[in-house]
C-alpha cells in the first residue's frame, strides 16, 4: 500500500467495480490504473513491465476489452468494470487455459503470464478460430523473455481446439 | 521385474523415479493465478520509495549539485548524493579478477561523486512517500554539468585523441590476452585455402520483463539488514553488501522472492541498489527501488559488443587446419563487479572453433573501456559470438571447398569416441557427442528434402536459406577456473540441506535459485527419487540466505548439474539415516529395508512396514521408542563442486531455415531445430523449454536487439518501442531433441542446458541467411542482421 499522504497530490473520487467488487477511492489524478490496482487495492497479479504500452504485462479487462493498465489513468476507470487476473481466476472463466499453461509449461518466470492470459482469454472469448500463425499474431502485443512463445501458442491452440470442439 | 535387473538399477532408474519424467511446476500453478510474489509485490509498514537522478551525459563533470529544494519537497524523507553515499561505504568496487593477469580497472563508487562516466550513472537518490513524489522531487535537484568528450567507439578507444576515462589507468585498455596452440603461421602459410572475414556484434541487454527490484529493510535496534531483491545469487549479494556497508555477513539477510527473469543480468552489483540499502540504513525504514524500463536500459549491464577479425585455413579436401581470431571487445565505463567486463572476450577466445579437431589456433582479445553502460555476463556469455564467428568461417570454408555445410562438419568435428581431448582453444573436453548430434539433426530436419525444396524455390525467386551450426557450451564452472581462482566472492560449489520433519514432510533447502526455469521442481524430483517419497511430500526452499545453505545461486547453467548433485548426495545420506532408524525400530538390518512411495518397505517384496511420517513422529517426538544409541539428526547438509574440470562442457548442433526478401531485406524465420547433449535430463519438458526460450533469446540478438549509441555515447533507442525484442508473431517453432551422454563428474550425470539455445541461435540463423544470399554473392557479417544490414550486404543501399 502506498503511504503517500493524499493531501500531497491532487485526487479525484472514483467508483468502479473491480473483480465484481464495488470500490470507491480518492485516487491521484495522474495515477495509472495499474498502479492504483497494485498499490491502492493490493491486486498485485497484474505486473508492470515497461510503463509505455509495449510489453503487455499490465494487460487487464476494462468494460470487457483488454487494455494496457499503464496507458489508462485510474480516473478513466470511474464507473467502469475492471477485471484483473485475480478476477479471471476467481470466475473460473480461464481455468482450462490456466491448466493448459501449467501442463505445457507455457510460462517460466511467470511475470508476463497474467497479461498473456488476459489477452489469450480475449481471443478464446471471440468468434475467431485462428491457426498457429493467427494465434502468434494475436499474441504479438505481449512480450515474454523466457519461453520463446512456442509453448504459449501450443497451450492456447489446445484450449481453442477444445472450446471450438475441433479436437 | 526380476531381482537381478532390480539390483542393477540405481535409485535414479527405479520404476517410481521422478528423474527423467515431466512433472508440472508448483510455481507455474501459482503464477497463472496471479499469485506470484515478486519484489515489487511486497509492501512493508512505513515503506518509502526511491527514485534516482541520473547523468544525462556520457561523460561530464559535476559542477553544481544542490539538493535543498528536493529535500523540502512534499513527501520527501531523504536525498542522498553520491558523495554522501561514499562516506557510508567501506570501499569502492574494483572489478578485476586475479585470473586475468594485467587487467586494469578503476575503482567504482555506487553513485557519481564528481564525474559521470556513462549516461544513466546514478547521481543522487531521492526517497519519498511514493515513487511519484520521489520523481517529482528528483526534478527539483539543481544540477549543472561540464560536458566532457566521450569515448564512444571501441575502434578509437585507444587512440591518443580519445579521452582517457580513468586517468589513473593511463589509457582505456582494460585487458589483453592471447591464447594459442600449434603453429598457426606455418599452417596458414601452407594452407590450400584461407577464408577470412570481419564480424561485428552489436551491444544488447537482457530486458528481463521484471526489471531490477530491491526492497531494503534496515532494523536499526537489531542492526539487521534484510534485502528483498530480484537476484540470482542471494549469498553472493549478502557477502558483497555486508562488505560494502560494513555489516557482518550474518546480520544481512537476502530474500529473492519470485524473480521475473534475470538471464545473468541480475547477478551483478548495481550502485542504485546499494544506495537503496544505504538509504534504508540512514532512515531506519524500508525503502523500495524498482528500476523503470527507461532506467533499466541505461543501468542494467549490456553485453556482446565485439568486432572480430577471423580467418580459417582449410585443405582442398575440406580439413580444417587452423583458425585465428582477433577480438576487440567494447566494455563500458567500469568493469562490472564482481564478475568483470572481460569475461565475454575471454569466452570468445576459448570457445571459437571449439567443436573441431584442428590443431593450430591463435586468439587475441583486446578489451577497451568506453563511456557506455558497463558490460558483463549475460546468458551464454561470449558463446553466441564465438559460435557465430567459428560457424561462419566453417560455412565459408565449405563453400570454398565445394562441400555441403553438413558434410564439412561431419568431416571435422571431434569424434564421439575420441575423448578425453583438448580443444585447440585449450579446453579439456570429454563425453561430447558432435557426431551423434549431427546425425540426429540431419534426420530431424530431413535435410536432403530441404535442400531439394530450396533448389526449386530458387528457381521461383525465393531465397530460402538453410543453416547448420555446431556448438560447445561451458556449463557449471568449477573452482579451479575463473571465479574461485580469481579471488571473487562467488561460490563455485553448491549445497543442499535436507531434513525429515515430524509430519513426514521433506524440506529440501538449496543454494541454487529459481527464476522460472523449474529449479525448485527439478531439485524436488531428485530429492523425492533419491529418498523414495512422493514428489508432493517434498518442499524445496530456495532464495533466502536465512533458510538455505550457502551456495553460489543460479548462473552459467549450473543449477541442475551442481545443485542437483548436492541434493542427490544429501538425500542419499538422509535416506541411509532413515533406514538405520527404521532398522532399529523394526529390529531389521537397514540393508534389508527400502523406502518406496513414502514408506519403509522390505527390500525386494516392497511389503510396507512403517511410514516416513511415523519415522518423523518418533524421530522428533516419541524418542523413547528408540534405543539410546540412536540419536536422530534427520537433517543432512551436502555440498558439491567440480574438482579439476574447468566446466562441464556440453555440445550440440542446430539448424534453421529462413527466407530472405532481397527487396526489403526482411528475414522470415521458418523453422529451427536444436539437438543438444545435456547428459541426464531430470525433467524433459523443462529442459526442452530452456532450449526453446534460450534459442529465441539468441535470435533476438541476432536479428533485432541493439543498444544504439551516437557519437556522444548517448543511447538513442532506450525504450521498448525502439529496442526491438522477439515477439510471438516473428518467432518460429523450434524442434528440440537430445543426445544423452551423462557426465562422469557426478552421479546424477546432468550437464547444463539453460544457455545452449542462446549460444547456438545467432550462429545458425546467420549461416541460414548467408546460405540464402550465397547465390547473390552477398554475405552478412553483422549482428543484429537488420533489413538495413541485409540490403547493404546486397549492395542495394
Amino acid at each position: 500500500m502506498s503511504l503517500a499522504d493524499d493531501s500531497l497530490e491532487e485526487t479525484m473520487a472514483v467508483t468502479m467495480t473491480v473483480n465484481g467488487e464495488r470500490v470507491s477511492r480518492a485516487v491521484p489524478v495522474r495515477q495509472n490504473l495499474i498502479d492504483f490496482l497494485r498499490t491502492g487495492l493490493g491486486l498485485t497479479g497484474s505486473h508492470i513491465g515497461c510503463e509505455h504500452g509495449i510489453c503487455g504485462a499490465c494487460s487487464l479487462r476494462l468494460d470487457g476489452a483488454v487494455v494496457r493498465g499503464c496507458l489508462t489513468l485510474a480516473v478513466q476507470a470511474d464507473g467502469a468494470e475492471v477485471v484483473t487476473i485475480e478476477g479471471l481466476t476467481a470466475s473460473g472463466e480461464a481455468a482450462d487455459l490456466q491448466a493448459a499453461f501449467v501442463e505445457r509449461n507455457a510460462l517460466q518466470c511467470g511475470y508476463c503470464t497474467p497479461g498473456m492470459l488476459m489477452t489469450a482469454a480475449e481471443l478464446l472469448a471471440s468468434d475467431a478460430t485462428p491457426d498457429r500463425d493467427g494465434i502468434r499474431e494475436f499474441m504479438s502485443g505481449n512480450f515474454c523473455r523466457c519461453t520463446g512463445y512456442q509453448a504459449i501458442v501450443d497451450a492456447i491452440e489446445t484450449v481453442l481446439r477444445k472450446r471450438r470442439r475441433l479436437a | 521385474m526380476t531381482a537381478e535387473i532390480k539390483a542393477k538399477l540405481t535409485p535414479l532408474d527405479r520404476p517410481n523415479t521422478y528423474v527423467g519424467r515431466t512433472v508440472s511446476r508448483q510455481g507455474a500453478r501459482k503464477a497463472v493465478a496471479g499469485a506470484g510474489q515478486y519484489t515489487d509485490d511486497i509492501s512493508l509498514p512505513r515503506m518509502l520509495h526511491a527514485a534516482f537522478v541520473r547523468s544525462p551525459y556520457a561523460h561530464a563533470r559535476l559542477t553544481k549539485l544542490d539538493v535543498n529544494a528536493a529535500k523540502t519537497a512534499p513527501g520527501v524523507a531523504l536525498v542522498m548524493t553520491g558523495k554522501e553515499l561514499a562516506e557510508r561505504i567501506t570501499a569502492p568496487w574494483l572489478g578485476t579478477l586475479t585470473c586475468f593477469p594485467g587487467m586494469k580497472a578503476a575503482p567504482q563508487y555506487p553513485m557519481v561523486i564528481e564525474r559521470a562516466c556513462w549516461q544513466g550513472e546514478p547521481v543522487a537518490i531521492v526517497v519519498a512517500q511514493s515513487r511519484a513524489l520521489a520523481e517529482d522531487a528528483a526534478e527539483l535537484v539543481e544540477i549543472e554539468w561540464q560536458e566532457l568528450p566521450a569515448a564512444a567507439d571501441k575502434e578509437t578507444a585507444l587512440d591518443r585523441t580519445t579521452p582517457v576515462i580513468h586517468p589513473d589507468l593511463g589509457d582505456n585498455l582494460a585487458f589483453e590476452k592471447t591464447i594459442g596452440s600449434g603453429d598457426v603461421d606455418a599452417a596458414f602459410k601452407a594452407a590450400d585455402i584461407v577464408v577470412e572475414e570481419t564480424f561485428r556484434f552489436g551491444r544488447h541487454t537482457a530486458v528481463s520483463l521484471e526489471s531490477r527490484a530491491i526492497l531494503a529493510d534496515y532494523n536499526k535496534p537489531a542492526e539487521r539488514l534484510i534485502l528483498y531483491t530480484s537476484s540470482q545469487a542471494p549469498h553472493m549479494i549478502q557477502t558483497i553488501y555486508a562488505r560494502m556497508l560494513g555489516i557482518p555477513d550474518h546480520n544481512v539477510r537476502i530474500v529473492a522472492p519470485d524473480v521475473g527473469g534475470s538471464f545473468g543480468m541480475k547477478i551483478h552489483s548495481y550502485g542504485d541498489e546499494v544506495a537503496t540499502a544505504a538509504a534504508s540504513m540512514a532512515l531506519g525504514r524500508p525503502v523500495k527501488f524498482i528500476a523503470d524500463r527507461l532506467e533499466s536500459f541505461v543501468s542494467d549491464i549490456h553485453a556482446r559488443e565485439n568486432l572480430i577479425k577471423a580467418r580459417l585455413a582449410v585443405s582442398r579436401a575440406g580439413d580444417i587446419e587452423a583458425i585465428e581470431i582477433d577480438v576487440l571487445s567494447g566494455a563500458g565505463a567500469y568493469s562490472q563487479y564482481p564478475r568483470t567486463s572481460v569475461f565475454e572476450a575471454n569466452q570468445v577466445l576459448t570457445i571459437t572453433g571449439g567443436p573441431y579437431r584442428h590443431k593450430h589456433y591463435r586468439a587475441k582479445a583486446t578489451v577497451v573501456y568506453m563511456n557506455k553502460v558497463p558490460t558483463s555476463q549475460y546468458r551464454a556469455v561470449g558463446h553466441p559470438i564465438g559460435n557465430s564467428v567459428g560457424e561462419s568461417l566453417v560455412d565459408m570454408a565449405a563453400a570454398a571447398c565445394g562441400l555441403d555445410p553438413l558434410e564439412i562438419r561431419r568431416r571435422n568435428v571431434m569424434p564421439d569416441d575420441g575423448y578425453p581431448a583438448v580443444t585447440a582453444g585449450g579446453i579439456k573436453v570429454k563425453e561430447l557427442s558432435h557426431q551423434k548430434c549431427l546425425a540426429a539433426l540431419e534426420r530431424r530436419m530431413n535435410y536432403a528434402a530441404l535442400r531439394a525444396e530450396q533448389a526449386i524455390l530458387r528457381k521461383q525467386g525465393i531465397y530460402r536459406g538453410i543453416g547448420i551450426a555446431a556448438f560447445i557450451k561451458g556449463t557449471a564452472p568449477g573452482p579451479n577456473g575463473y571465479y574461485g581462482i580469481g579471488g571473487a566472492p562467488i561460490s563455485l560449489q553448491d549445497a543442499c540441506t535436507i531434513r525429515l520433519d515430524p509430519g513426514g514432510g521433506i524440506i529440501c533447502a538449496v543454494g541454487v535459485t529459481e527464476q522460472g526455469q523449474g529449479v525448485n521442481t527439478v531439485m524436488g524430483q531428485i530429492a523425492a527419487t533419491t529418498l523414495g517419497v512422493p514428489l508432493d511430500q517434498v518442499r524445496v526452499i530456495s532464495g533466502d540466505t536465512d533458510a538455505t545453505p550457502f551456495g553460489g545461486g543460479t548462473y552459467a547453467s549450473r543449477a541442475t548439474a551442481i545443485g542437483g548433485e548436492a541434493v542427490l548426495k544429501a538425500a542419499g545420506e538422509l535416506r541411509a539415516e532413515i533406514l538405520s532408524i527404521a532398522g532399529a525400530l523394526l529390529q531389521a538390518p537397514a540393508g534389508s529395508l527400502d523406502i518406496v512411495d513414502g514408506h519403509i518397505v522390505d527390500a525386494g517384496t516392497d511389503r510396507r512396514r512403517i511410514s516416513l511420517k511415523e519415522i518423523g513422529r518418533i524421530g522428533h517426538f516419541q524418542l523413547h521408542e528408540l534405543p539410546n544409541s540412536v540419536q536422530p539428526r534427520l537433517s543432512v547438509t551436502h555440498r558439491f563442486r567440480l574438482l579439476d574440470d574447468l566446466y562441464i562442457l556440453t555440445n550440440g548442433v542446430s539448424g534453421a531455415t529462413v527466407d530472405v526478401d532481397t527487396d526489403t531485406g526482411f528475414i522470415t524465420l521458418r523453422k529451427a531445430w536444436v539437438v543438444e547433449d545435456c547428459g541426464r535430463i531430470v525433467n524433459p519438458l523443462l529442459a526442452d523449454e530452456q532450449v526453446r526460450g534460450g534459442f529465441v533469446q539468441g535470435l533476438g540478438g541476432a536479428l533485432y536487439e541493439h543498444c544504439i549509441y551516437d557519437d556522444a555515447a548517448q543511447l538513442v533507442n532506450g525504450t521498448l518501442a525502439d529496442y526491438l525484442t522477439p515477439m510471438a508473431g516473428e518467432m518460429p517453432d523450434i524442434d528440440v531433441a537430445h543426445i544423452h551422454t551423462p557426465t562422469s563428474v557426478s552421479e546424477l550425470g546432468a550437464k547444463g542446458v539453460g544457455e545452449s539455445g542462446t549460444a547456438s541461435a545467432p550462429a545458425v540463423v546467420m549461416n541460414a541467411v548467408n546460405d540464402a544470399l550465397r547465390p547473390l554473392g552477398a554475405r552478412v557479417t553483422e549482428q543484429p542482421m537488420t533489413p538495413e544490414v541485409v540490403l547493404r550486404a546486397l549492395g542495394k543501399i
